[in-house]
C-alpha cells in the first residue's frame, strides 16, 4: 500500500477541519475526495504532501515514496520559462544537484512534455500558456521526479469541458506510466467517473461516505444522492461559510 | 446596561492588545527566517548565480534613483550651506564638511531609503505574490527549501551590494556638493579637494561601509520575511508590502542611531 492515513485530525482556529479521517490508496489506484466547499479536501491533501501538519492521526506512505502534487492554479514558478519549471527540482534539490547533464535534463524535460502532449513549448513563459496547459505543465513538473504519489488540487477547475476530459485523461496516463497511487480532489462528476476507482464524500470534516466509484454513482445513500443530484435538500446543509 | 465590550476603553485596550501582537509575531517570523538563512550560509549552502542575478537587481536596478535622491539631497543641503560658510569665511571647511556628513550619514541613510522604496518594496511583493499564488508551497512539494531558494540569495545580495551603492553614492554626492560649491559660493575644484581630504577618516569610511551592509541585509531580511509569510490574496500582499517598507525604515532607523552611539558617542 502506498498511502495509508489514519485517525487524522485538523483543528483551525477551534473549528475541526478534519475529524477522524482514515484511507487508504493502493498502488496504481486513484482516490477521488469531493464535499463541499470548506470541507476540508484541500487540507487533506496539503497535511498529506506534508505542507501542513495534523493535530493528531498518522500518515503512512511506502518507504522513500516521492510526493508530487499539482495545484489548483498551477502554481508555476512566473519568472522561470517551462523548460526551468519542469527541471527545477532536478536543478535545485539538493539529492539531484549536479546528477544530469545539460543534455540529459533537456532529453528529461521532453519527453515530460511529450506525456502531458506539450511539445516544444520549453522556451515559454507561464504567462503565455492558457489555464489548461499551464495544468499540463504542473502535471509535467510534478512527475519529474518519477514520483509514486500524485495528489491533485481541483485539476479541472476553471477549465472548459473539453480541456477538462483532456486532463481527465492525463490523470489516468500518468497513473498508468509511474504505476502511482493518486488522490484526486474535485469538485466535478465526469472526473469522478472518468478517473477514479474509488471515492470519499467529506462532508464538515467527516468521512460520510467512502466505497467505489461504481457504488458511489449508484447513490445509495443520502449523502451521495444528494450530491450527484446537486440538491439543496438533503442530509448536507449548505452553510453560509462554503 | 452597559457592555464593557462596547465601550471606547475596551476597544482601544483591544486594538492595541491586536497591534502588539502583530508586532511579536512580525519580530517573530523576521528572527526565525534570519536563523534559517544563518543557518544556510554557515553550511555554505548558497546559490551563486541566483546570488549574482539578485545583486545586480540590488545595486544596478537601483543605482539611478539612488544617485538621484543623494545627488539631489546633496544639492539642496550644499546650495543652503556654502553661501552661509563662505559668508563666515569658512570656505575652506565646505568640503571637510561634505565629506563628514556624506561619509557619516548621508550616503547610507538616502541609500537605504532609496533601496527600502524599490528593492525592498519589490522583494516583498514578489514573494507575497509567490507564497498566495502556492508558487512558495509548490516549492516545498518539491522539496526545495524556499527559505535556501529565495532569502538566502537576496540576504547575501543585500550585504554585499549595499557598501558598495554607498561608495557609488558617496562620490556622487560629494562630486554634486563640489559643484554646487563652486557655483553658490565661488570656492574652487581644487581648493573644495583639498578640504574634503581633511574630512575624510579610514575609520568613517569602514563604519559606514560596515553600517551599509548591515542596511543592506536588514532591507533584504525583512522585505522577504514580510513577504513570505503572507496569507490571503491581492489586499494581503498590499499590506506585506506596506510591513516591509516600514518595518524597513524603522529598522534602519535603529541601526544608524546603534553605529552612531557606538562609534561616535
Amino acid at each position: 500500500m502506498t498511502i495509508k492515513v489514519q485517525n487524522l485530525t485538523k483543528v483551525f482556529d477551534g473549528k475541526k477541519v478534519l475529524d477522524n479521517i482514515s484511507l487508504s490508496v493502493e498502488d496504481g489506484e486513484t482516490l477521488g475526495v469531493i464535499g463541499f466547499s470548506g470541507s476540508g479536501k484541500s487540507t487533506l491533501l496539503k497535511i498529506i504532501s506534508k505542507l501542513l501538519y495534523p493535530d493528531s492521526g498518522t500518515i503512512e506512505t511506502t518507504k522513500n515514496s516521492d510526493i508530487a502534487m499539482t495545484f489548483q492554479y498551477s502554481a508555476l514558478f512566473d519568472f522561470l520559462d517551462v523548460y526551468h519549471n519542469i527541471a527545477f527540482p532536478l536543478l535545485e534539490r539538493r539529492e539531484f544537484k549536479g546528477k544530469y547533464t545539460r543534455d540529459e535534463l533537456k532529453k528529461i524535460v521532453a519527453q515530460k512534455l511529450k506525456i502531458v502532449g506539450l511539445q516544444g513549448i520549453e522556451s515559454k513563459f507561464p504567462s503565455e500558456l492558457s489555464g489548461g496547459m499551464q495544468k499540463r505543465v504542473g502535471f509535467a513538473r510534478a512527475i519529474v521526479t518519477n514520483p509514486k504519489i500524485i495528489l491533485y488540487d481541483e485539476p479541472t477547475a476553471g477549465l472548459d469541458p473539453v480541456s477538462s476530459t483532456l486532463i481527465e485523461d492525463y490523470i489516468n496516463q500518468l497513473k498508468k506510466e509511474l504505476n502511482a497511487s493518486c488522490i484526486v480532489v474535485t469538485h466535478q462528476m465526469s472526473t469522478i467517473t472518468r478517473a477514479c476507482d474509488k471515492v470519499i464524500l467529506l462532508y464538515e470534516g467527516k468521512i460520510v461516505f467512502k466505497g467505489t466509484t461504481k457504488e458511489f454513482l449508484e447513490g445509495s445513500t443520502p449523502y451521495t444522492r444528494q450530491f450527484i443530484t446537486a440538491s439543496i435538500e438533503g442530509p448536507m446543509e449548505i452553510k453560509s461559510t462554503t | 446596561m452597559i457592555n464593557v465590550k462596547d465601550t471606547l476603553i475596551w476597544q482601544g485596550i483591544h486594538y492595541s492588545l491586536k497591534e502588539c501582537e502583530s508586532f511579536l509575531i512580525t519580530l517573530g517570523t523576521i528572527g526565525k527566517d534570519f536563523a534559517r538563512v544563518f543557518y544556510y550560509l554557515l553550511r555554505l549552502r548558497i546559490n551563486i548565480k541566483a546570488t549574482i542575478e539578485q545583486a545586480s537587481r540590488f545595486a544596478v536596478d537601483s543605482l539611478p534613483i539612488t544617485l538621484t535622491i543623494v545627488g539631489m539631497t546633496s544639492i539642496i543641503i550644499s546650495m543652503q550651506i556654502a553661501p552661509e560658510l563662505a559668508k563666515q569665511g569658512a570656505e575652506n571647511y565646505i568640503g571637510m564638511l561634505s565629506a563628514l556628513v556624506m561619509i557619516r550619514e548621508l550616503a547610507s541613510i538616502m541609500a537605504g531609503f532609496a533601496i527600502i522604496s524599490m528593492i525592498g518594496s519589490s522583494f516583498a511583493s514578489e514573494l507575497a505574490s509567490m507564497s498566495v499564488g502556492e508558487q512558495i508551497a509548490a516549492m516545498r512539494v518539491l522539496k526545495v527549501d524556499p527559505v535556501e531558494y529565495l532569502i538566502v540569495p537576496r540576504f547575501l545580495a543585500g550585504v554585499i551590494m549595499m557598501p558598495l551603492v554607498f561608495v557609488v553614492a558617496s562620490f556622487t554626492g560629494l562630486l554634486c556638493a563640489g559643484y554646487i560649491s563652486k557655483l553658490t559660493a565661488d570656492l574652487s575644484i581644487l581648493n573644495y579637494i583639498d578640504s574634503l581630504w581633511r574630512g575624510l577618516y579610514v575609520r568613517d569610511i569602514m563604519i559606514a561601509l560596515l553600517k551599509s551592509a548591515f542596511f543592506g541585509g536588514t532591507i533584504a531580511l525583512i522585505s522577504c520575511s514580510s513577504g513570505y509569510a503572507t496569507r490571503g490574496g491581492a489586499k494581503e500582499v498590499g499590506e506585506a508590502t506596506t510591513r516591509a517598507v516600514v518595518w524597513s525604515f524603522l529598522a534602519i532607523a535603529i541601526w544608524d542611531y546603534v553605529f552612531a552611539a557606538m562609534f561616535y558617542l
